[in-house]
């Protein structure tokens, strides 16, 4: 059924709300101009170079282990954030306390705040002196300066997204689907795992996705916690800025082809997920 | 059998139930009839486990099941919004039950899915198997949702407000198929609404409720033409309501002498009720009620004939056969209560 719904008008069947052409000429223009004419530059630039050495700067084993962590922490900290983000939405919708207006403000914060800021003050708590730091590095756990630090960072600002998409969709589903699946005799374990969990698999996806997006190419807060070691806690979009600063142009365009090809599959791929699953639900 | 013995329950300050003494015989279909914030729905959920009382018994064929989960008490639960899973097809949602349970007791795969093709048999489904809830019409997702309850095979079925959700027409032709249905399984079977007609017409017993009590208990003929008070009177089919004042065991409508029996009621201001079909005109003026014509349609077989009587509010309805034209507005006539019930005044009427 959704399928029939996404089909497009065709051309003399008249629709209720006009103007499908203008809308879609005005949406192609609006993408190029902002999205595809400045990517499409990276493109041409690295079109410049040979093949061997686009190659070789862009998988040089500096940058294959910028995108490792790039990728990894990002990865970590979605996964993360899907686990958290939706005990908070849980927690949200499912119930009434007193601050639930100010709680239910403080999740869109990290959307707000400027990064750098929330990179230094994460930073002024797991340094080794800081407030959690000082008792963490006594029990040999070291969070600020390598992937850890970054992936806390990850957490903070990706938060939102989860916490935003699976909120409409639990408000939908009413307990009274979970009442039936218990008087049919599911355990309660039973009833989240098969029941809840699948019914908000698809925003669950879409906010997985949208963390991810935004942890592998967050930059700002990520600096100040990470310690920027080179083959250890060194960012893409770090080693990119550095390239830059030292007039290494092709470097720079090459990384930025690799890191936006994989972004573009990763993105690509969920949606696909997100999508059958979504024909599945009916929704 | 089903005994609830002393159910109570509060919300806050609000009295949901109150001292509730109830038995449920055996393969019998009951129904919870009573207006919106009677209780009907809070007693099923008691009921099947769904809620708690705070005072009080449930027994199931003479075993304490009162501090029993829902998931241990064997009963089939039907939702009134159906509350089917909708990322399931139709045979996973009727399967469900059986698909929880411990793997010991667990069907196999294939066995769950014979038993839910015959379950969709059996509510004249078959075919839709590998459809999802989302494709299917509010009837045939409500049978689904029966077939689901069904498949666990409950020691009792619990619907609340199985046809709430669904426009006049499928209502009906499901209310008959559901009366069938519990004809051929012999299950017995609780069910909630606030329409009298569903009750009378499925029900073996209709429990009337009103304002966490039970109101009467009985069957369908006799909650319609032996109402015990003048709510379920009022609740139960169109009735007809005076203010009276019984003197010398003659009711009186401001002084004017009603010609009804009042034996056997106290003295004092009292309420008279009359269905619409209970009167006659046949122009005795002694003892009948005047009554000023403001329309009339038709309704199936009759004139639904609408009037005032001078000293009361409410418009009287009353029937008229079609066999002669229908009263001209202004009209006067004298209607003669021939089946009135009187009852002591009662200041909460619905």
């Amino acid at each position: 059924m959704p399928a029939k719904f996404t089909r497009k008008p065709r051309k003399g069947r008249k629709s209720i709300i006009p103007g499908f052409g203008l809308t879609m000429g005005f949406t192609l223009a609006w993408l190029s101009l902002i999205v595809l004419i400045p990517l499409s530059t990276v493109f041409i630039r690295a079109a410049g170079m040979g093949l061997e050495e686009f190659l070789e700067v862009g998988f040089s084993p500096r940058a294959i282990a910028a995108y490792q962590v790039s990728f990894g922490t990002a990865f970590a900290a979605a996964l993360v954030n899907a686990v958290f983000g939706m005990i908070v939405a849980w927690v949200i919708v499912r119930y009434e306390f007193p601050g639930k207006r100010i709680f239910d403000a403080l999740i869109d914060l990290p959307f707000a705040l400027p990064t750098a800021v929330a990179g230094i003050a994460l930073t002024a708590i797991y340094a080794g002196n800081g407030w959690i730091g000082q008792f963490l590095e006594p029990l040999g756990i070291r969070v600020a300066y390598n992937p850890i630090g970054i992936t806390i960072a990850l957490i903070f600002i990706g938060l939102p997204f989860i916490v935003r998409s699976v909120e409409p969709v639990l408000a939908d589903l009413s307990s009274e689907v979970e009442e039936a699946a218990l008087s049919l005799g599911a355990t309660p374990r039973q009833v989240f795992t098969r029941v809840i969990l699948p019914t908000l698999l698809p925003a669950l996806l879409t906010g997985f996705a949208l963390a991810l997006a935004r942890g592998v190419g967050e930059y700002g807060s990520v600096i100040f916690i990470a310690g920027n070691m080179p083959f250890e806690s060194e960012i893409a979009p770090l080693l990119i800025l550095t390239q830059l600063e030292q007039y290494d142009y092709a470097g720079a365009t090459a990384m930025a082809v690799v890191m936006l090809l994989v972004s573009f599959a990763m993105l690509l791929f969920i949606n696909l997920v997100q999508a059958w699953s979504r024909r599945r639900v009916g929704a | 059998m089903i005994s609830l013995d002393g159910i109570s329950k509060r919300f806050g300050t609000f009295d949901a139930l109150r001292n509730i003494d109830l038995e449920v015989r055996d393969d019998e279909f009951l129904a919870l009839l009573g207006p919106s914030g009677s209780g009907k729905t809070t007693l099923l959920r008691i009921i099947a486990g769904l809620a708690f009382p705070d005072a009080g018994r449930v027994s199931f064929n003479g075993e304490d099941v009162t501090d029993l989960k829902v998931a241990d008490r064997k009963v089939g639960f039907v939702f009134q919004h159906y509350a089917l899973f909708r990322h399931m097809s139709v045979a996973d949602n009727v399967g469900f039950g059986l698909s929880v349970r411990p793997r010991r007791q667990r069907p196999r795969k294939p066995e769950i899915r014979a038993r839910a093709r015959d379950l969709l048999e059996l509510v004249q489904l078959g075919g839709l198997e590998d459809r999802y809830p989302a494709q299917l019409s509010g009837g045939q997702r409500q049978r689904v949702a029966l077939a689901r309850a069904l498949a666990v095979e409950p020691q009792l079925l619990l619907l609340d407000e199985p046809f709430g959700a669904l426009d006049a027409k499928v209502r009906k032709e499901l209310r008959r198929w559901l009366r069938q249905l519990h004809e051929q399984m012999k299950l017995t079977s609780i069910f909630v609404t606030h329409d009298q007609e569903e009750a009378l017409e499925l029900a073996d017993r209709v429990v009337v409720m009103n304002d966490g009590a039970i109101e009467q208990i009985g069957p369908p003929e006799d909650i319609y033409m032996a109402p015990r008070s003048s709510f379920v009177s009022g609740f139960v089919g169109d009735t007809n309501s005076l203010p009276v004042t019984v003197a010398d065991g003659v009711p009186r409508f401001h002084d004017r002498p009603i010609a009804v029996d009042a034996a056997g009621v106290a003295e004092g201001s009292a309420r008279l009720d009359f269905r619409p079909h209970d009167i006659a005109l046949d122009g005795d003026q002694a003892g009948s009620l005047p009554m000023i014509v403001t329309g009339a349609y038709r309704t199936g077989g009759n004139w639904r004939v609408e009037g005032t009587v001078s000293g009361l509010s409410r418009v009287i309805e009353i029937d008229l056969a079609t066999d002669r034209p229908p009263p001209e507005p202004g009209q006067r006539l004298a209607l003669r209560i021939t089946r009135g019930r009187l009852f002591p005044d009662e200041k909460a009427r619905p």
